[in-house]
This record gives C-alpha cells, structure tokens and sequence, in this order.
C-alpha cells in the first residue's frame, strides 16, 4: 500500500515520560533525517512509480576516495589507458563509483542507505528534497519497520514458546519439542514449528503514535516498542489510510518543565 | 559513520526533572504529599513511612517508601519526578548502615520501626 510519508533513521532507545495526566508513558527515541530524495522513478522510464530517498551522509574520506577513483578512471578514458588497475574502495561499504555517479547525477551527497517507497503523491517529493522529522506531527500514527535483534539457532521454547516439561523429578522432557506428529503419517507435515534461526528479519510495528518531532534535533519520539537494537535503522512511514489503532488510540500529550 | 546522538535521550529526560528535589536518605522517615484525581476534584493524600529504597535514573528516579499500618506492612514506589507528587515533608533523618532496609520486612512490631536518629531536621521541604 502507497505510503503518505517516510524517513528513515536510527533508533537511539527507549525511555519513560510524564503524560499530561500525570500517567508514566513509555517512549522510543529515534534520530531521523535529514533524509533527501535521490531519485523518482517514473512509469515511462521505471514503468512504476516511486520515490528513492536516502539517509546517512558517507563520511567525507570515502567521498574523496570515490572522487579520486572517478577522475582517475576518466583521465583513462581520455588517454586510452586500459590497463588494470586495482584501487577499489576497501573497508566495510566503502562508497562504490557506481554509487557515487548516483548521486553525481541527482545532484545529491552519497548517502549510506537507500529506500524506494510506493508513495500517494509523488509530485510532493521532487528530486533533492530535504526530508526531516517535521514531516511528522505529534499525534500521527506511523508504522515503524526494522531489524530485530538476532537470537541466533533459537530452541521451540524460545522460538515458538512451547511450554516445555518439568524441570526436575526426571521428566527427562525439558525444552525438547515434543514428538511433532502422529504415527498414521509417517512423516512430519511442512511447515511444522522446529528449533531455527530466530530474530534477525525485518518487523513492522504499526500505529505507534507520535509524541514528539523536532527536526532541529533530528529527533522523533514515539510511544512504545521498535523493533531492533539501538542504533539500528529504522523505517518510519505513515499509511494512506490508518493502520490497525492500537491501545485505546487516547492521544498523549506531555510538556516540558517550566524552569527558572 | 556518524554515530547515534545518543545524548536525545537525557535531553528528552531533562525537560521534565524538577528542580524542587527534596533531599532525603534511606531510612529517613518521609511524608510524601501525592495529588489524586477523583472524578473533577483534586486532592491531596498524604504516604507516610520509612524510605528503604532509593534508585537512581535522571528522570526515571524513584524511592520506596515503607509504613505499617493495623500490622500490614505497605510500600509504594514513588517516581522522584512525578507531577502527581505535590511535595515531600522530611520528618525525621534516620541512622542506617545500609542502602536498602528490606531487613524492616521481616520485622514485627516496635522494632519494625525503630531507626535510630541522624540529628535535627533543618527544614528540608519540597
């Protein structure tokens, strides 16, 4: 489904605040923007449309590098020099050249992490716009994507949580996963909850609701849970239409101190 | 890579730390002032007892506030910054060689509450 708004940020964790009511409110920090929209993709030249938008400016090292290795290549080009040369950008994604005349070409700083979003409206999002966490007002509902946390080779308790037996008294049945199946069959059905990789894909939480946006600080709170650890990216879209409401859909408020 | 601005977190925080914080210690005695809402009109209702516990945060900071009432020992735990805390009445500054008093649980009677004194009150109000 098209998507009204997004960004893209980094979650910075989760704390507690004082709603108006005097009620304690768990909250999710998360650092947005400024995101700028790279490229639109268009049904004649894509044959959809789309808008591309990325986050996270590469550090100016690896923007030399790539602009070293771009003049390079057309000093070669020029001479006719056709020589090997191994002088790729190294370390951990390193800006590629191919990368780089991306944002040459939309006239954009090369950005870390890039996203195409279905979007309502794409008139609203021209190439080169700046997005920031003011795109959001307080009290919108937004759906946050991300990352979550890896458990690694997960067991049927953790993982699907089955009850598991008792401890002591030699039940000699603990975390086991039980027998799976019947006899009749022979065989387990497809599809039956095993011990396996666990965490580490990519879950949405939906409606979560917006308490604060500042786009001096590039900063977005929202009440609850967002999947993933702190520090990891986070993809934060508001629907067309409203997602599932979640709690009691009350809207939180809360201010600041006044301080002498 | 730019790192995560993690400091949004304690700016956040900040914003609602009160600056009226009374001073007190575990095993002070306490009268802890709260504003409750019932239906349209606010009141005060006054908590009071021994403090046997006190946790720090910025503006997560609570303390545990313990009293015996008809034999049934009560604790509450207060958010140190709450607005729904109107003020916090030092009574009496007790003496204790520990930070946290969970020794007054399994105590009965007088001796549940006997803390010796830590000197006079200077008016500590918040």
């Amino acid at each position: 489904m098209p998507v009204a708004k997004m960004i893209l940020g980094r979650k910075v964790g989760m704390t507690q605040i004082f709603a108006e009511d005097g009620t304690v409110v768990p909250v999710t920090v998360l650092e947005v923007g400024p995101c700028y929209v790279v490229q639109r993709r268009t049904e004649e030249c894509d044959g959809y449309e789309a808008v591309q938008i990325g986050y996270l400016p590469y550090d100016e090292r690896d923007v030399r590098r790539a602009e070293e290795m771009r003049q390079l290549h057309e000093q070669r080009r020029k001479t006719g020099n056709r020589s090997k040369i191994n002088k790729e950008p190294r370390g951990p994604h390193r800006l590629t050249l191919a990368e780089y005349g991306h944002f040459l070409k939309h006239n954009v700083p090369p950005l870390r992490f890039l996203q195409e979003f279905r979007v309502a409206s794409p008139d609203e999002f021209p190439e080169g716009k700046e997005l920031r966490a003011d795109l959001f007002a307080i009290g919108d509902k937004v759906d946050i994507a991300g990352t979550s946390k890896g458990r690694g080779f997960a067991g049927v308790v953790k993982r699907y949580g089955f009850r598991g037996g008792r401890a002591t008294h030699g039940s000699m049945f603990h975390r086991k996963p039980a027998s799976g199946n019947a006899t009749d069959p022979a065989r387990i059905f497809p599809g039956s909850r095993r011990p396996g990789h666990m965490g580490a894909e990519r879950v949405t939480v939906k409606g979560l609701q917006v308490v604060r946006a500042d786009a001096e600080k590039n900063m977005l709170v929202v009440k609850g849970a967002v999947p993933g650890p702190n520090g990891g990216l986070v993809v934060v879209t508001q629907p067309v239409r409203p997602a599932v409401e979640r709690g009691k859909g009350k809207l939180v408020t809360f201010t600041a101190l006044e301080k002498k | 890579m730019k790192k995560v601005n993690f400091a949004l977190i304690r700016e956040l925080e900040q914003e609602q730390v009160r600056e009226d914080r009374p001073t007190f210690r575990t095993g002070d005695s306490l009268r802890v002032h709260l504003k409750v809402r019932e239906g349209n009109r606010e009141r005060i209702q006054i908590f009071e007892g021994v403090v046997i516990r006190h946790q720090s945060g910025l503006l997560g900071e609570r303390f545990t506030v313990r009293r015996v009432t008809s034999g049934v020992g009560v604790e509450r735990v207060f958010l140190l910054h709450s607005p729904r805390i109107d003020k916090v009445e030092v009574v009496r500054l007790g003496k204790v060689r520990r930070a946290r008093l969970y020794y007054l649980r399994s105590r009965v009677g007088a001796r549940a509450t006997r803390i010796k004194e830590r000197g006079r009150i200077e008016t500590t109000k918040k």
